[in-house]
This record gives structure tokens, C-alpha cells and sequence, in this order.
């Protein structure tokens, strides 16, 4: 059992430490950092999907006015490893996907830079492109595993003698198409290489693992760089790991001595260079008894990945461990195509991977005649499916019944396409969420100076509210005043934090700080003296050996469908979620209301086509890629148990910031059924899809 | 081609030699060092770059600086006087209205703005024929749809920006 804090700060909720520098502007981010007289970037990119760079001509780029230097694969220095080829920047003529660096241009200005690299001439041997996942393609492949370790298949049972016998089944195919995180800050880097140090200003998820990549590509010792970074505008999973852009920026600065320059990715760019969430096809077949009982589950996903860096998203995960049923299969399946590299998008695996299961359960309710609520309830189980451990908590069967008892579900009409108010079809649906309660090793340092306490840890914070909540943890560690207590975070010169990433930041980094604080408490005691410092550290939870974590959740949504054109809107979203104690109910709330609202705008509005004959993504911008708005988004609520989790962490809380995106489309599409009888089993759930089958 | 010009931001004066290519939005940020208006995506399309032109809403992005000689442009940072913030940056405080906080200086400026639309009596798409627009969720979720917030806090910035409506 974890040695749970006395909370007196946490729980309470604090306006965001950072909020007055963000609602003025006055907060920098990575491209804004003030430094003196920076030269701008701007990269140069393959204009074809697969193939060779036979020539590159840089004359006319080199003479246009103001520009420093013109970096191609025949000039960029040679980098010290090249193993991760997503980040083997400019270091070869292989072109692997279209819009991949073919060079930079320095220059006195950022007009300057743009202007010259367009009129850098490139010539190319093309080859034949391929970019299409099929689910018949003959070259699938099992990878070694799935991100970050999971493995790629799991077989438990006979499921398809279960599947042959059960009196009841669902097997459907569902897809999921491809979604670019596209956080607000484009991903940007100020750097600035004095032929000793390298400095990055880096909008990023991590400062450490930031530059822990960097040094590796650089042969640089960790104490030659330093990477800060006080705010993050949104990140998404994509600002996770670094990505090309930062590789070229230091290339740049290298290339420049002694003058920072700037480097921000266009919103265009940003959809072949900073990652991605892969397509998916997800077979789903479930076998039940008469009363709902499930006795088979199968989730087998098929998926892509680049030629050049294997992403392989744990899309079927989620179904080793929702539901009980003794016979289960998850298998994943890639496609290595001649496509962008793919990475973290929020809850990557369980996001795209819950809205299959959780559309084939609501198909299985209405097959069976039980309810969708109940159905769920029935196929509780009492350990985890897949590792037979005990959950640490588990509260997904209370989130439903008050979930449906806030939504008001309990009258509900099972059947579909009977409700009609004026002009629109109205339904409603629910589906369960999951998402693993991660935490990381992290380090801390906590100083007493002039009556305050000062920690030091490079965590991020990407508008979570790191800034505000671990003040608040770290002051009841100490057991003194929220305001008595600073934490500064975003730079390596801190002690050394883990990402931002998997809901695992407040569960890692308030560890840590919680150690510190309790090591600064048994050196010095409750009347330190100025200058005593102290720092501690958290490792891998050795709970977690005996236990499974989980946070969980139920998202209900009222959709309404117009009996004529098809367009769907969502005037109410309710979600009860199980994640522990909360630290902060005002920043919590708004990142489960933000993961839901990602999740209605999944739902509905977003899709990355790409185009077969380029290999690009069509719809590149803000404008064609489509993200919801606030006329899209009605009454959405947020409400949690906030109840302890005795095993995760000090704090007693699970993570937050990926599990209001989870179930979300999958209850959006259960109540576009229920609403017009029409199952839309492809994202988004388009007017097109419903039209031909409206009432 | 360079093209001298002065603009005034937030109350100061700023001469300011620019590229005839530059846009506002260029000037003001890499120019002039006045980084409150964001850019998101440099096409008119996500409304962080939105600022006050002579009191109005608009897209610095979608503006060329050469032909803003001497106007007035107000952006979040010049919102406040005499170190107070202004009523919808305290509104989008109280209601948690931002995450990360990149589209928010956009979201304040565009907010003051559809608020002075709104009192002025100007039509919205969900402004019912021939009706006066009041300060309700639908027509601060429509006059609000132009600046993007990936981080989802709608419900947030809706509800701070109705209730500093409701102060004025």
C-alpha cells in the first residue's frame, strides 16, 4: 500500500499559476524565446513519395539577399547516428515520403527564408510510390511488438470454437481513418550552437527525453545541451518525441555559430513531419450467451506504419482487459508504406482501439434486446483479464450507473430511429473508457529560501496544469501552504523528469516530489534554515507487479440527426470518470471536457485524406481538416468519483489527460444509431454516411 | 522592397522598417518583439492571431503591415489598464477557459470584439430575422467559431466569455 499524503492543498482548485501570462500573450513560447539577432529556417522538402535526390541546385538560393547558408544531403555535417531514421535529418539521397527535409535555408529574415527555398532546384530518380492500407494486402506483418512494449498478439481460450458455439454473435469490421494531433503551437525550435553548447528552446513534451535524442543523433554528452521549455502550445502525443524539425534546427544552428535561429514548422508541413495516428482496420467479433455474458472476444487490427520507422500502435490492447469472457484474441498487423512517420496521438491505442469493441457491445445489446448500461455491468470482471492481477481500483461500473443516472438514461427507449423532435432524429448512447495509470522514474529538488520552498523538476506542462498542481502536491508533502511553495519545470537544467505523456506526468513528477519533499522533511526537519536543500527521486511503481491500473469512464452523448440533410449534432456529452483523487478539479475538469471534446470532433469532423497518386495529405490546413469549434460543442459535464487509488502513487491519483477522448466517438455512434437506426462503423460520421439510410 | 511605416501598439508608438511581403502578423512578432498574437496557421484559419485593428477584430496573419501605416492595433498584452487585466481575460481566468494557452491571447481579443458586435446589435448566422442578438450560449458559440482551441476548453471559453458580456 502506498503511503498516501494528508490533503489539504490538493483538491482544492487554484486559478492556473500561469494563467495571467497566457491570457495577456506574455507567456513564450518555443519560436518567441527573446534572443539576439536570430536568423530564420525554412525547410526544403521532397516533392515525390519515394525515390532518389539526383541533383540539388542551390545557386540561385544562395545568391538571393540576406540568406547565411543553404544546408542540403551533399552539405549538412554527417550526424553521429543515424539509427533512428526518422531523425537521420539530411543525411542521405533516399527520399522515404513526400515532404521529407531535402534541405534548410538560413536567412537574415523569415520571408527571406521562405523566398530561397523555393528557388532551391531539386531533381529527383522517382520510383513507384506505395501509400494505400488495404486490409487484403499481402504484405502484412507481425511486429516484434506494439508501443511501447506491449505484446503484438495475446491468445487465450479457443475463441473460434467459442465464437462457432455462442448462441450470439457480432462480427464486424470498423474502421478508423488517419488524424494529425495539430496542437495550436506549431512544433518550433530557437537554437543556438556558441561551438561548445548547443541550446534549444524546443516546444516539447519532455526536456530530458528531448535531449537525450538529441545527444544521440549529435554524439553530444548530455552536458553540452540544454533544452528549456516553459510553456508547450498543446502537444497531443506529438510533441512526445522529438521529430525531424528539431534535428534540422540544430543542424541549422550549427551551421551559423553563434547566432540563434529560428525554425517553426508551417501548419501545411506539420502534416508530413510531426507525426500522425495511423489508419486503422479493426475486425471485432464477440460471442455471448443469452444473457449477455460474453464467452468469446477477438480484436484483430490491421494498421501502417513508414518504411523507414516502425510505429505500431496497440489499437486491440484495450480488449485484454475491459471485459470479462473467457476466450480472447488480439493480434495487430502492419502495412510498412511509403507514407510519414506515425507516432503518439492523445491516447494512442486505446482511443482508435475503443471505438470498435465499443460500437460491436452496442450491437450486441441491441441483438440480445439488453440493455447497452447493463450489458457492460454484466461483463464486469473481478481481475484483469489478461494478467489475472487484481485491479489497483476499479470504478467503471460505478461511472456507468452514475453516468446514467446524471444523463437521465434510465427511461430510455431501446428502440432506434423513434424519437423525432421537429426536423431531427434524436438518440442516445453510451460506451465504456480505459486507460492505463502509468508512472515513471523522475527526480526532484526542493530548496528553502527566504520562508519559501523552492522544487526544481524538468516536467512540461503542455496546458495540463503542471504549473498549478504540483505546487499542490508538493505543499502537502511538506505539509505547509500551496502558496508557500514554487516549482519550476521546462528545463534540463532541473532535475531530470520523465515525458508528458500516457496520463503519466502528474502521477510521475508528483512522485518524485513528494520523495524530495519527505527526504528535505527527515534531514531538516519542519524549521529548515535558508539554503537547505534536498533532492529524491521515484522509480518504477513494484506496486505495480502486483497489481493492474487502470483509469476508467463512461461517456453518454445525446446525438440529433436532421431527417433530411443527415447532419448530426451533439447538444449533450456527460462523462463520469474513475481516476482517483483529483488534484485539481479546475484543470482536471478541463482536460477531461477537452478529451471528450476531441473525442466529438473524432467523431464527427476529422480525417487526413491522403491522396493515392502523391502520397500527401490532401487536406493540409486548418481550414480542410476539420476540428471542432465552438458552435460545434453543447452541455458537455465532466463528473469523477474521486476516490483514492491506494497503489499508483502518493497522491492517490490516476491519470486524466487521455481518458475523456477514449470511449467518446464510440458513444457518439451508438446514439447516431439509436437516433436513426443507421450503424456508421467508418469515422467520421459523416452526413454522407447516414443520407441514403435515414428513416 | 522595405517599406517604412509606424504602428501603434498598445499605446506605443513603434516605427518599424518591414518587407512589403510582411504581414501584421510578421511585424508584430518578429519585428517589433510583441509575441501576444499567436500564429497558428498563417492562413486565416485558426484565429490566433487576432488582435484589435482600431478597436475591430481581425486576422494579423491576413493583414499586410505596409498597409497599416499608422493604425492602432490593441493585442491581448495592451487589453488591461493600469496593470489590471481587462473583465474577459479575469473571465477566461474564473472559468478555466484555455489549456495551453496559445490560442488565448487570440480567443481574448476576438472575444472583446464579438462582444462590442454583439452590443452594437449586429446579426450573427444564428441571430433569429430581424431580431436583436442577445448574449446567450448560441450566439457566443457562433461569433466565437472563428478561433480554434485544440484543447477543447469550449465550454470553458463560451461561459467566460458570455458571463464578461453580462458585466458590461
Amino acid at each position: 500500500m502506498t503511503d498516501l499524503l494528508e490533503t489539504r492543498a490538493i483538491g482544492r482548485d487554484p486559478v492556473r499559476r500561469d494563467g495571467t501570462d497566457k491570457v495577456r500573450g506574455t507567456a513564450t513560447y518555443a519560436y518567441e524565446t527573446p534572443v539576439a539577432n536570430p536568423a530564420y529556417c525554412h525547410p526544403v522538402q521532397a516533392a515525390i513519395a519515394r525515390g532518389r535526390v539526383t541533383r540539388i541546385d542551390t545557386s540561385a538560393a544562395e545568391a538571393a539577399e540576406g540568406v547565411l547558408a543553404v544546408l542540403t544531403p551533399a552539405t549538412a555535417e554527417r550526424l553521429a547516428s543515424t539509427e533512428d531514421a526518422e531523425l537521420a535529418v539530411l543525411q542521405g539521397d533516399e527520399v522515404a515520403f513526400r515532404g521529407q527535409f531535402v534541405g534548410v535555408v538560413v536567412a537574415e529574415s523569415s520571408e527571406g527564408a521562405r523566398r530561397a527555398a523555393e528557388l532551391v532546384r531539386v531533381e529527383y530518380d522517382e520510383a513507384p510510390h506505395d501509400v494505400v492500407l488495404t486490409a487484403d494486402r499481402g504484405d502484412l506483418y507481425a511486429p516484434e511488438k506494439v508501443n511501447p512494449a506491449f505484446p503484438t498478439d495475446t491468445a487465450e481460450g479457443a475463441v473460434d470454437d467459442a465464437l462457432a458455439a455462442a448462441p450470439v454473435t457480432v462480427r464486424q469490421t470498423y474502421t478508423t481513418p488517419m488524424y494529425h494531433n495539430n496542437p495550436l503551437e506549431p512544433h518550433a525550435t530557437t537554437a543556438l550552437w556558441d561551438e561548445e553548447a548547443l541550446t534549444l528552446w524546443d516546444s516539447t513534451q519532455g526536456v530530458h527525453p528531448d535531449r537525450a535524442a538529441i545527444c544521440r543523433v549529435f554524439g553530444l554528452a548530455e552536458d553540452r545541451v540544454r533544452v528549456i521549455c516553459p510553456y508547450v502550445g498543446g502537444g497531443f502525443g506529438s510533441k512526445g518525441t522529438p521529430h525531424a524539425h528539431v534535428v534540422l534546427a540544430a543542424l541549422a544552428a550549427r551551421a551559423v555559430p553563434g547566432r540563434p535561429v529560428k525554425l517553426a514548422l508551417t501548419r501545411q508541413q506539420m502534416f508530413s513531419l510531426a507525426g500522425y495516428r495511423t489508419p486503422t482496420i479493426q475486425r471485432v467479433q464477440l460471442g455471448a450467451e443469452r444473457d449477455g455474458r460474453l464467452v468469446a472476444i477477438a480484436h484483430d487490427v490491421i494498421e501502417q506504419t513508414s518504411r523507414i520507422k516502425e510505429f505500431a500502435e496497440q489499437t486491440a490492447v484495450v480488449s485484454r482487459h475491459v471485459y470479462a469472457a473467457p476466450n480472447r484474441r488480439t493480434t495487430h498487423r502492419l502495412a510498412a508504406l511509403d507514407v510519414p512517420v506515425p507516432s503518439w496521438m492523445r491516447a494512442p491505442g486505446e482511443c482508435p482501439g475503443m471505438f470498435a469493441p465499443e460500437v460491436a457491445v452496442d450491437e450486441l445489446a441491441a441483438e440480445l434486446g439488453v440493455d447497452p448500461v447493463e450489458l457492460r455491468i454484466r461483463n464486469e470482471p473481478d481481475v484483469d483479464p489478461d494478467s489475472g492481477r487484481p485491479f489497483s481500483s476499479r470504478g467503471l461500473v460505478q461511472c456507468l450507473r452514475e453516468g446514467a443516472e446524471r444523463f437521465g438514461w434510465h427511461d430510455r427507449d431501446p428502440r432506434p430511429a423513434v424519437r423525432r423532435d421537429g426536423e431531427w432524429l434524436v438518440g442516445t448512447g453510451v460506451a465504456s473508457s480505459i486507460y492505463p495509470a502509468m508512472r515513471q522514474p523522475s527526480s526532484a529538488v526542493i530548496r528553502y529560501e527566504a520562508g519559501r520552498y523552492v522544487a526544481r523538476i524538468g516536467a512540461a506542462d503542455l496546458g495540463t496544469g503542471a504549473w498549478t498542481v504540483l505546487p499542490q502536491i508538493t505543499a502537502d508533502a511538506l505539509g505547509v501552504a500551496g502558496e508557500d511553495v514554487d516549482v519550476l519545470i521546462g528545463d534540463t537544467d532541473h532535475p531530470t523528469a520523465s515525458v508528458a505523456g500516457g496520463s503519466s506526468g502528474t502521477s510521475s513528477w508528483g512522485s518524485a516530489l513528494v520523495a524530495a519533499a519527505r527526504a528535505f522533511r527527515e534531514k531538516f526537519g519542519t524549521d529548515p534554515e535558508d539554503g537547505d536543500e534536498m533532492d529524491g527521486s521515484s522509480g518504477r511503481n513494484p506496486e505495480a507487479e502486483d497489481y493492474a491500473m487502470f483509469a476508467f469512464g463512461a461517456q453518454f452523448v445525446e446525438a440529433r440527426v436532421h431527417a433530411d440533410t443527415g447532419e448530426v449534432r451533439v447538444p449533450r456529452l456527460v462523462g463520469v470518470f474513475d481516476a482517483g483523487r483529483i488534484v485539481n478539479p479546475r484543470t482536471a475538469r478541463s482536460q477531461f471536457l477537452g478529451g471528450m471534446t476531441m473525442g466529438l470532433s473524432m467523431a464527427l469532423e476529422e480525417e487526413s485524406v491522403l491522396d493515392p497518386r502523391f502520397g500527401h495529405v490532401v487536406n493540409h490546413d486548418l481550414a480542410e481538416y476539420h476540428v471542432a469549434v465552438d458552435a460545434d460543442v453543447g452541455d458537455v459535464q465532466a463528473h469523477w468519483l474521486d476516490r483514492p487509488d491506494p497503489h499508483v502513487n502518493p497522491m492517490g491519483s490516476k491519470g486524466i489527460g487521455e481518458i475523456g477522448i477514449v470511449g467518446t466517438a464510440a458513444a457518439v455512434s451508438n446514439a447516431v444509431h439509436h437516433a436513426t437506426g443507421v450503424r456508421v462503423r467508418d469515422l467520421p460520421i459523416t452526413l454522407d454516411k447516414l443520407l441514403a439510410a435515414l428513416p | 522592397m522595405d517599406a517604412d511605416i509606424t504602428l501603434h501598439v498598445d499605446g506605443v508608438s513603434r516605427p518599424v522598417t518591414v518587407d512589403t511581403r510582411t504581414t501584421l502578423l510578421d511585424a508584430l512578432r518578429e519585428r517589433l518583439g510583441v509575441t501576444s498574437p499567436k500564429k497558428g496557421c498563417d492562413h486565416g484559419q485558426c484565429g490566433a492571431c487576432t488582435v484589435l485593428l482600431d478597436g475591430r477584430r481581425v486576422l494579423a496573419c491576413l493583414a499586410l503591415a505596409v498597409a497599416h501605416d499608422g493604425r492602432e492595433v490593441t493585442t491581448a498584452d495592451g487589453l488591461g489598464s493600469d496593470g489590471a487585466l481587462h473583465p474577459v481575460q479575469r473571465a477566461f481566468l474564473d472559468h478555466d477557459g484555455f489549456q495551453c494557452g496559445y490560442c488565448t491571447p487570440g480567443q481574448v481579443c476576438s472575444a472583446v470584439g464579438a462582444l462590442d458586435e454583439l452590443g452594437s446589435g449586429w446579426a450573427s448566422a444564428v441571430t433569429p430575422d430581424g431580431a436583436q442578438p442577445r448574449l446567450d450560449h448560441d450566439e457566443v458559440a457562433e461569433r466565437m467559431s472563428g478561433n480554434l482551441c485544440r484543447c477543447g476548453a469550449y465550454v470553458g471559453i463560451v461561459a467566460a466569455v458570455t458571463a464578461a458580456g453580462a458585466r458590461r
